[in-house]
């Protein structure tokens, strides 16, 4: 088993009244890839926000509990370092309207890197390592809107990389995309684990299937059961998992 | 339990179950049938038998079927998959016993238009025996008892040794005298038969406790192999 990179412990998180997550304790191992997975409103998109402070900035928003980010807890980081060890990935791919080169290279010019040639070397690395490289190369200055879907997230993905993270969330990476560009980013994110640690929240359970290794259930805010993929869509140990999986909800 | 929010699914679930029970019913009286055959030398009993094969063999291309439709459209998880799975593999032991049934029935009629055999043995017993291997196996699988089924699964030691008692005692007969030997042989092709409709009915039991807890008790191989995954 890999070390421990991220722990949950405790996790409460109430948008004004309304309790979306409780008494979640989870543990996100390095290299790993953790799908959270569950009804619409049951906390998963909640539970991975908090684990780069993205809740912080909707108002209303109290959370009780710890997480740890290699033993530190990320609420008493600086949320601009965290952010750069904990990427994201949305479910609608939102580029810059910049240039191709330019969307990958925003996050590393906030870091303060100036030196042409570095950044010319971490954004051609960036786009290797997420797949994007081979097909925008020649075009580095053309902008990223005239990409197509599966290029934009992809260009997001590389964006995200650039500021060389430790973990990597997906809210519902391939929600929009077809199934050709679907299938390039779970090729995607098997090769990413050998280097990064992924959260990847999903509402299609045979994406979850395919490109975890642990599958993480909620429901109503709570953690029901986590377990070896293979285990949760084969023989789960809690009914409301089994009914979930085989669709009897609702 | 609460049913599939997809009641197509629900249905084609249902349909797979029905088929199955019928095929497992159709199975189960032609082995009646071909060992009746055989008791009451009733030959119109063996022909039936071997006119029924088609229904079963008609049943497991369209289990078959559904099951590969069910895999494409609806990707099933958890006990749904191991429905699933179980229905495909069940499909062809209870195809091979309705085989098996045909074959005992062919026997019988040969037998039937030779004189009576001296002895049959235990012959009776392992015909009992086998015919309850079966439905203790269908029983297990309609109520999804997992425990009924694991009980069969010590029972199959009892079958072979009869076989083989019966084995020795036909060889025995046909060394004393040469006469006996090709209602002998034909009775031992169908302890032979009853036997193997015990091992199919053996792989049906492991199936069930595969569909019900999640767990291969097939192998001593497949039992470390559960273990070794699971830890």
């Amino acid at each position: 088993m890999e070390p421990v990179k991220v722990r949950i412990e405790g996790l409460e998180v109430h948008y004004a009244s309304k309790r979306a997550l409780h008494g979640v304790h989870l543990e996100v191992n390095t290299n790993e890839v953790l799908a959270l997975i569950g009804p619409s409103g049951c906390g998963k998109s909640t539970l991975l926000r908090a684990l780069n402070r993205m809740n912080e900035v909707l108002p209303g928003v109290k959370q009780r509990g710890s997480i740890t980010l290699e033993g530190d807890r990320i609420d008493q980081m600086d949320v601009v370092e965290l952010r750069r060890r904990v990427g994201m990935v949305f479910q609608r791919s939102n580029p810059f309207a910049k240039s191709i080169f330019e969307n990958v290279a925003f996050g590393l010019r906030i870091a303060g890197l100036t030196s042409t040639s570095e950044l010319a070397g971490r954004v051609e690395q960036s786009l290797v390592q997420a797949a994007l490289w081979d097909e925008v190369k020649d075009r580095l200055g053309d902008s990223a809107l005239a990409l197509s879907g599966g290029q934009q997230q992809r260009l997001c993905i590389a964006r995200a990389l650039a500021v060389q993270p430790e973990v990597v969330l997906m809210d519902e990476p391939a929600s929009a995309l077809d199934p050709i560009a679907t299938a390039r980013i779970e090729e995607l994110i098997h090769e990413l684990k050998t280097r990064y640690t992924i959260v990847i929240v999903t509402h299609n359970m045979q994406q979850a299937a395919r490109v975890s290794d642990r599958t993480a259930f909620l429901y109503m805010g709570e953690l029901v059961e986590v377990g070896r993929t293979e285990t949760i869509f084969t023989n789960p140990s809690m009914k409301r998992t089994e009914d979930y999986v085989t669709g009897k909800f609702g | 339990m609460p049913g599939h929010t997809d009641k197509a699914f629900e249905r084609d679930l249902q349909t797979l179950r029905d088929k199955l029970l019928a095929m497992g019913a159709r199975a189960e009286a032609m082995i009646a049938e071909s060992v009746l055959c055989l008791a009451e030398r009733d030959s119109r009993l063996g022909k039936h038998v071997i006119a029924s094969d088609a229904e079963v063999n008609r049943l497991e291309v369209e289990v078959d079927d559904l099951c590969r439709r069910v895999l494409a459209l609806r990707q099933p998880a958890a006990s749904d998959l191991r429905f699933i799975t179980t229905a495909l593999k069940i499909v062809t032991d209870l195809e091979r016993v309705g085989d098996l049934a045909v074959n005992i029935a062919e026997r019988a009629i040969d037998l039937n238009d030779a004189q009576p055999m001296p002895i049959y043995g235990d012959l009776p017993h392992l015909a009992q025996l086998a015919q309850t291997q079966l439905k203790d196996s269908l029983d297990a699988f309609v109520a999804g008892d997992a425990a009924k089924a694991e009980a069969l699964l010590g029972r199959d030691e009892l079958l072979d040794a009869l076989f083989l008692k019966l084995f020795n005692d036909l060889l025995q007969l046909m060394m004393e005298d040469s006469k006996h030997v090709r209602r002998a042989t034909n009775l031992v092709f169908v302890a032979k038969h009853l036997e193997r409709i015990g091992d199919h009915a053996l792989n049906i039991a492991e199936m069930v406790i595969y569909m019900v807890r999640g767990t291969d008790v097939r192998h001593p191989l497949s039992r470390e192999l559960h273990r070794a995954h699971a830890s």
